[in-house]
């Protein structure tokens, strides 16, 4: 690994900074071509229903109405979820995926037809024209009620309605109550979270020369294409998707959106076809993070250290499977915490209801437990009589742990430092009582770890290419989706530090599925893990080439010489030295290769037995640490964020900007999931499906994010660097809550999203408004 | 649906367009000039992804019937910058990385750049509320207040 790094962690702006600031950035929603129709879906009204029969004559009689399609006439409507992998897990991991509905409609705003026509209103128009026989049906909307026996069962396709049960356990839980002297117990409920990027779902599709169904779509995962050429019954090489930059997707754009409905549509008319969603249309359509309902009890000794914890999580997939099983294993994987607790047990269960689908979300099943396991601290905390900090210290885990799975993670843990750091930057002035206004002042910290990279059994890879040009700059070629994180920028970085070049002669030219190689999903914060180690395998294959080439010219050895400021020179005396491209001509000339792909492979396991965890799931964790400084209005619940602190362990930092940009822009991210953003989720319907009514953080909601970067270098991935884009959003939700608990003094009617004014306000006259 | 003459001056240059009753001033921007800087993002002027300049002052333009706008003189992000130069907001935002996914960033700089009409001499409380109407999901706002101080500065500084 080189030392002496110039460009690795320095703050150097992104390739794509300038165009963005300018608004010549192209997104999903900004191409138009010749002959172009709109498409639109149309959807159910309501979230449980047998389908009787579709009448689509008069849509299609209206002029300029060029296809309207039902379930009936996709090649192959019915498949199984994927989400990019390249092995085939099987089971009851990869679940039903439906284009259309047929049969039962599960959720309100399943897409039941879809209509190609001239303009976008006559697309909508006809949709209104086309006549659905519903027999509604009663539905079920409640996970707790749906796993019941005699439940109204969601599918036409099920028998009943789990999606999966799974189990974690360690250790003799039924024997460690015994030596528990304070137990504590308590039911949390975490709601459905909306991404809310500010760019909707949309895109285009023609058909090329050479019969190949081309897209426009952002997404964060290019293999989608896969699954749609199966759909299509088309081989993979007729599937393109020619993918532009996401304005966000923190997992919404994990599952397909767009790309079916404008496969087929393009192909029943062969004219390219736009569709773009309304803010509404999004809301009420992607997947959610999923709710759950987790019941927590925890036991320790009078010294404070903690005995046992057992965890039971049922969590709603609402109406199809998508990620629940993923989501799920990450939950119960993560759920006893970064403690170590001799005697666990974590049992799971998912089931579908008639709800929207839920999905990925930043967090993916860490967020849910870790607002629940660090409520459930807190509380034991007070139980004990002991600092919630004294609490965490005496039972975090350190290097060399294992997971309650019995894997040991490799990558350093860095805990106990955060805890530190974090703790004396809140607390670097006494906590007054209250504010001079009167209201209460509180202050909490809270932990999580999450993991980066995705499941082991998974057998994940990530491939990208470079070729270095006469005149010295490089193309990098990789099929990395950029949703607005910095993707592409980091890996040029890469190249750019390893070859001695400026970040500005490096192109990247990225997600394009027939002229890029496949990285892999930009989702379980693996990129910057599994393409960062790619490019620098790559490049390292090529220095090595340089090297040994200029080694060959300056007649000294590869080992005395380094490259920099586009020249490679001889270390101990920079005035030998060869210009980079010059050494490149050498190379070509004599017939060397000048571009190359390298492949990285994540560690690979079995598929575990569901029944019972015990191994290896994930690459590695990072560890975060929020602090939160709050100020409660006793007479009317309210409360504003003074202090937020964000730290995290991100091993090393790449692009320093980009790195701090997700650790400020992930506490923000769910710093209100918890009080503000609810969606209203009544027997199926969405009622704050819009900005005026969903609140996500404006800018004058949240304080400045003052945060705290630790760089251990005892990471995975390039560099030692850890994933931070999903561990950054973990933590803050409870450190919200608990700094709320603490300035009322009281755990009451906390521990149930979404924790409103109303309830704060009930807390502080104590009233428990469960009774 | 009858149709409307209008002409509208954006980023200095004059259109005279034909447009229906009920086109939006963002569409007309978007669909007849190719100007797709500015951006759908809500539909009910909640989310400012659409913002454009009129006057000095930001107004959300997806709310606006383009035969409201006949006679304007606008200003959108693609405006702002004289060729390759960006302007100080621009520069501001690319060097102080007030940019991750971007598509909040044309209506975001269109609001710097009125806020700094308005009040050559902001300070964070001033910016913060400014902005108030502008999303972004991506950044958690540290950096854009950051960046419209940096422009504020700069700009004092040109203007000595």
């Amino acid at each position: 690994m080189k030392k002496n790094l110039q460009l690795v962690g320095t703050a150097v702006p992104r390739h794509d900074a300038w165009a963005k600031a300018k608004g010549e950035q192209l997104y999903s929603d900004d191409f138009t071509m010749p002959q172009m129709l709109y498409g639109k879906v149309l959807r159910s009204k309501y979230p449980a229903a047998i389908l009787r029969g579709i009448d689509i004559s008069k849509a299609k009689a209206l002029p300029g109405v060029r296809a309207v399609l039902t379930a009936a006439d996709v090649p192959k409507n019915e498949d199984i979820t994927k989400f990019g992998q390249m092995r085939d897990v099987g089971g009851g991991f990869e679940g039903l995926y439906k284009v259309l509905a047929n049969g039962k409609v599960r959720s309100k705003s399943e897409a039941i037809a879809l209509v190609a026509a001239d303009t976008e209103e006559l697309a909508e128009y006809a949709c209104t024209l086309i006549e659905v026989d519903y027999e509604v049906t009663e539905g079920v909307f409640d996970p707790r009620e749906s796993i019941k026996e005699g439940a109204y069962v969601v599918s036409s396709e099920d028998k009943d309605n789990i999606v999966m049960r799974t189990k974690v356990e360690d250790g003799d839980i039924n024997a460690a109550w015994a030596l528990c002297d304070v137990v504590v117990e308590g039911d949390y409920f975490t709601t459905p979270h909306e991404h809310a990027y500010i760019e909707t779902e949309g895109g285009m599709a023609w058909i090329d020369e050479n019969e190949v169904v081309t897209l426009r779509v952002g997404t964060q995962v290019l293999e989608h294409y896969r699954t749609m050429a199966k759909i299509l019954g088309l081989p993979h090489t007729k599937v393109r998707n020619m993918s532009v930059p996401m304005g966000g997707g923190f997992g919404g754009k994990e599952d397909m959106t767009v790309e079916m409905y404008l496969a087929l549509l393009t192909l029943a008319t062969r004219r390219p076809v736009k569709m773009v969603w309304s803010r509404e249309e999004s809301m009420d359509t992607h997947a959610k993070r999923h709710p759950e309902y987790l019941h927590y009890k925890t036991g320790a000794t009078k010294d404070g250290k903690i005995m046992a914890q057992e965890v039971s999580i049922v969590m709603d997939s609402g109406s199809y499977t998508y990620l629940t099983p993923w989501v799920q294993m990450y939950s119960t994987q993560a759920a006893a915490g970064p403690y170590q607790i001799p005697n666990v047990r974590v049992q799971s269960v998912s089931a579908f209801t008639n709800n929207t689908f839920s999905s990925a979300n930043r967090g993916f099943g860490g967020t849910q437990v870790n607002f629940a396991y660090e409520r459930q601290i807190e509380e034991l905390a007070a139980k004990l009589n002991m600092s919630p900090l004294e609490l965490r210290r005496r039972n975090i885990v350190h290097n060399g742990d294992p997971l309650p799975t019995g894997f040991i993670p490799q990558g350093h843990i860095a805990l106990e430092e955060l805890l530190a750091k974090v703790d004396k930057e809140l607390n670097r002035t006494p906590k007054p009582e209250r504010l001079p206004d009167g209201r209460k002042v509180g202050r909490a910290i809270a932990i999580g770890h999450m993991v980066y990279g995705r499941l082991t059994f998974l057998h994940d890879s990530s491939r990208v290419s470079l070729r270095v040009e006469l005149d010295g700059s490089v193309t990098l070629r990789a099929g990395v989706p950029d949703l607005g994180g910095g993707q592409a920028s980091v890996l040029c970085q890469i190249i750019a530090e390893e070859l001695g070049l400026k970040i500005t002669d490096v192109h990247p030219y990225i997600m394009d599925t027939h002229l890029t190689p496949l990285c892999g999903t930009t989702t379980a914060t693996r990129q910057l893990y599994m393409s960062g180690n790619a490019t620098y395998k790559c490049v390292s294959i090529m220095k090595e080439r340089v090297l040994e080439k200029a080694s060959s010219i300056l007649g000294y050895p590869p080992d005395m010489l380094e490259l920099a400021n586009r020249k490679v020179y001889l270390i101990n005396n920079p005035l030998v030295n060869i210009p980079f491209e010059t050494v490149i001509g050498h190379i070509s000339n004599d017939g060397g290769e000048l571009e190359l792909i390298a492949q990285f492979n994540a560690p690979f396991t079995e598929v575990p037995d569901l029944a019972d965890i015990k191994s290896r799931l994930n690459p590695d964790l990072t560890y975060t640490c929020h602090g939160v400084e709050v100020a409660v209005d006793e007479e009317t619940g309210q409360f504003e964020m003074l202090r937020l602190i964000a730290a995290c362990d991100a091993g090393k930092m790449i692009n320093k900007n980009s790195c701090e940009g997700q650790i400020e822009g992930g506490a923000v991210y769910d710093a209100l999931w918890a009080t503000h953003e609810d969606l209203q989720w009544r027997n199926g319907i969405t009622k704050a499906n819009n900005f005026s009514t969903y609140l996500i953080p404006t800018s004058v909601d949240v304080p400045d994010v003052e945060t705290i970067i630790l760089e251990s270098g005892g990471g995975l991935g390039p560099y030692g660097a850890k994933g931070v884009g999903e561990p950054s959003d973990n933590s803050i939700a409870p450190a919200l809550v608990n700094a709320i608990r603490d300035a009322i003094g009281t755990g009451l009617n906390l521990n149930k999203m979404p924790v409103t004014a109303e309830k704060i306000l009930a807390a502080v006259k104590g009233i428990d408004i469960e009774k | 649906m009858s149709m409307h003459p209008i002409t509208l001056k954006v980023n200095g240059k004059p259109h005279t367009l034909l447009v229906k009753s009920n086109e939006l001033l963002v569409n007309v921007l978007r669909d007849k000039l190719f100007l797709t800087g500015t951006k759908y993002g809500c539909g009910i002027a909640e989310c400012g992804a659409c913002t454009i300049m009129k006057d000095k002052r930001s107004i959300m333009s997806c709310l606006v019937p383009a035969v409201v706008a006949d006679g304007w003189e606008i200003t959108t992000s693609e405006g702002l910058s004289k060729g390759d130069k960006l302007s100080p907001v621009q520069e501001a935002f690319v060097d102080l990385a007030a940019i991750q996914c971007g598509f909040c960033t044309p209506g975001m700089v269109v609001t710097a750049t009125a806020l700094l009409h308005e009040n050559p001499n902001p300070d964070e409380d001033f910016i913060r509320d400014y902005l108030r109407g502008n999303f972004c999901r991506c950044t958690g706002y540290v950096a854009m207040s950051k960046a419209v101080l940096a422009a504020a500065a700069k700009m004092k500084e040109e203007a000595q």
